[in-house]
C-alpha cells in the first residue's frame, strides 16, 4: 500500500460524497434550461439529502423484514469500498487487490441486487414489479460491463483497474485503437441502463407503471430514502468517473504531491461534470423505450463488448 | 434532432420573473423542511380542473420546482400532500390511509374550492366534507379552479424560497 494509494482512499470517497449529489443537481439544472424552465439550483438535491436525514422520521413498513431494512446501508457500503478503491483521482489504489474488474463489477452488482432484494421484501404490487425488471436489466449489463472492460484489460495482461489505466497513461495512442472505441460505445450503453437513466429507466417519472428503479423504493422514507438517493448519485458518478478514466485517463495524480492531487481531484470533476451535462442534454432529445425493447439495445451493446474482445486478440 | 435543437435555442427560457416571495411567517414543520418540500398529490373527489392547473403550475412556465417543490410518485417520499376536491366517501379512507402513510413533519394543502369548502358538491350525497373536516389543513388555497399563480404561491410558502 503506497502513500499515493493511501491518499486516493482518503480524497476520492470524500469526493464522490460530496460530489454525487451536486452532478445530480447539475444534470436536473441542464435538463431544466434546456426545457425553458429555470430550475431549482444545483443545490437542491443536498437540500433534500438534509432534509431528510436530519428531519424526516423513518417508517418501517408493516411486514417488512431485516432485508428491507439493511439494503440501504448494503448499497451504501458497497458503492463507497468501490469509491474507495477504483483509481479515480490517483493512480494506485487503497486496497489494490480489490481494485480488480471482477471485484468492483460484483460489488456494484451486490448493492443492485440488495435493493431488488428489499423492493420484493415490501410485497406490493410495484415494488415486485421494478424487482423484476431491475434483475432482468441487471442480468444482460452486467455481461457487457464484464466483458467490455476485459477487452481493455486483454492487451494489458492483467484485470487490475490501476494497471489498465496506468498502461493507457503511458501509451495514448490505445485510446483511438477500435477495441477501445467498440468497449467506450457498449460501456455507454451499459451505463445508461444501470443506472437509470432514458431511454432506459426515466428519472423523473411519476408513473409507477413505467418505473424500474422508483419502483423499488417507493416504500422507503426519511433517512433510509437519503441512504438510498445518495447512493444511487454516488453509483452515477462512480461509473462516470470509470468511464472516464478507462478512456480518457489524463490528468489523474501518479505522485502523491498536493499539486498532482489537486490537478488530479480537478480533472476528476470536470471530466465526469461533462459526461453528466452531455448525459442530461442526450435525455432531452430522448423518450422512454418500451421495456420489451430494452434486451434488444443491451444484446446490440453486448455484441460490441464481445467484438472489443475479438478485436482486442486479433489486432494485438 | 436538429430541428428540436433549433426549436429549443429559438424557443430560449419560458419560464415566467419569479413573483416576490411571499411573507409572513412559516409553521416550524415548514420551516424544519429548509427550502425542500416533496409534494404527493391526492385527488380525493375532485372534477380535475386542479389537476390541469397543478400540472400547469409544475410545468415550464409557472416551475414550482425552481422553488424547491417537487411531486414525488409515494407518500413516503412526500413531505406535503396536496389534496384536490371534496372528499368523497369512496376516499375518505384512502386520503386518511396516505396521510397515515406519510412520515412527520408532515403538511396538508388543500387546492381549490372544493377542498376548502365542498364549493359546488356542499351537501351532495356521496360526499363527506371538506378536506379539513377529515385531515388538519396547514394551507388553503382558493379559486375554482385556482390559478397556477395562486398554487406556485401556496407551496412557496412551504417552502420559504
Amino acid at each position: 500500500m503506497s502513500a499515493l494509494g493511501v491518499v486516493g482512499g482518503v480524497v476520492q470517497p470524500l469526493l464522490v460524497v460530496a460530489g454525487s449529489p451536486l452532478l445530480i443537481g447539475v444534470l436536473r439544472q441542464v435538463r431544466a434550461k434546456l426545457e425553458g424552465r429555470a430550475g431549482p439550483g444545483v443545490l437542491q438535491p443536498w437540500r433534500d439529502l438534509r432534509k431528510l436525514l436530519l428531519h424526516k422520521e423513518s417508517v418501517t413498513p408493516r411486514g417488512t423484514s431485516e432485508v428491507f431494512r439493511y439494503a440501504p446501508l448494503v448499497l451504501m457500503a458497497t458503492t463507497l469500498v468501490v469509491a474507495v478503491v477504483v483509481p479515480f483521482v490517483t493512480t494506485a489504489s487503497a486496497v489494490d487487490p480489490v481494485a480488480d474488474l471482477f471485484a468492483v463489477v460484483a460489488l456494484l452488482a451486490l448493492g443492485a441486487v440488495a435493493l431488488a432484494l428489499a423492493g420484493l421484501d415490501t410485497g406490493t404490487a410495484f415494488g415486485g414489479m421494478g424487482a423484476s425488471r431491475e434483475t432482468t436489466i441487471l442480468a444482460l449489463v452486467e455481461p457487457t460491463l464484464l466483458v467490455a472492460i476485459f477487452a481493455l484489460s486483454v492487451r494489458v495482461g492483467s484485470t487490475n483497474l490501476a494497471a489498465i489505466i496506468s498502461s493507457t497513461l503511458d501509451d495514448p495512442a490505445r485510446v483511438i485503437s477500435p477495441v477501445s472505441l467498440l468497449a467506450a460505445v457498449a460501456l455507454i450503453v451499459v451505463i445508461i441502463a444501470e443506472t437509470g437513466r432514458l431511454p432506459v429507466d426515466n428519472p423523473a417519472t411519476h408513473l409507477e407503471l413505467t418505473m424500474v428503479h422508483e419502483a423499488m423504493v417507493l416504500e422507503y422514507a426519511g433517512p433510509d430514502l437519503a441512504l438510498v438517493e445518495l447512493a444511487s448519485a454516488m453509483r452515477l458518478s462512480v461509473f462516470l468517473g470509470l468511464l472516464a478514466n478507462l478512456f480518457l485517463p489524463w490528468g489523474i495524480a501518479t505522485t502523491a504531491t498536493p499539486l498532482a492531487l489537486l490537478i488530479g481531484v480537478a480533472a476528476l470533476v470536470v471530466k465526469v461534470g461533462l459526461l453528466g451535462a452531455a448525459l442530461a442534454a442526450g435525455e432531452v432529445f430522448l423518450a422512454k423505450m418500451r421495456l420489451f425493447r430494452v434486451p434488444e439495445l443491451l444484446a446490440g451493446s453486448f455484441l460490441l463488448a464481445l467484438l472489443a474482445v475479438a478485436a482486442s486478440f486479433f489486432l494485438a | 434532432m436538429l430541428g428540436l435543437w433549433r426549436k429549443i435555442h429559438r424557443t430560449g427560457r419560458v419560464a415566467e420573473p419569479a413573483p416576490p416571495p411571499p411573507g409572513g411567517d412559516r409553521s416550524p414543520a415548514a420551516a424544519a423542511l429548509g427550502g425542500s418540500v416533496q409534494v404527493r398529490h391526492v385527488d380525493a373527489g375532485s372534477c380535475n380542473g386542479c389537476e390541469v392547473e397543478i400540472g400547469s403550475a409544475f410545468g415550464p412556465v409557472y416551475d414550482a420546482e425552481r422553488y424547491g417543490a417537487r411531486l414525488v410518485a409515494s407518500p413516503r417520499h412526500a413531505d406535503a400532500l396536496l389534496v384536490t376536491g371534496p372528499v368523497t366517501r369512496n376516499m375518505t379512507e384512502p386520503l386518511r390511509r396516505t396521510y397515515d402513510a406519510v412520515p412527520g413533519p408532515k403538511l396538508v394543502v388543500a387546492v381549490g374550492d372544493c377542498a376548502r369548502n365542498c364549493g359546488a358538491f356542499a351537501g351532495a350525497y356521496g360526499v363527506t366534507g371538506a378536506v379539513s373536516d377529515v385531515l388538519p389543513v396547514d394551507v388553503e388555497i382558493t379559486g375554482c379552479p385556482p390559478r397556477p399563480e395562486a398554487i406556485v404561491e401556496g407551496l412557496r410558502k412551504l417552502t420559504g424560497r
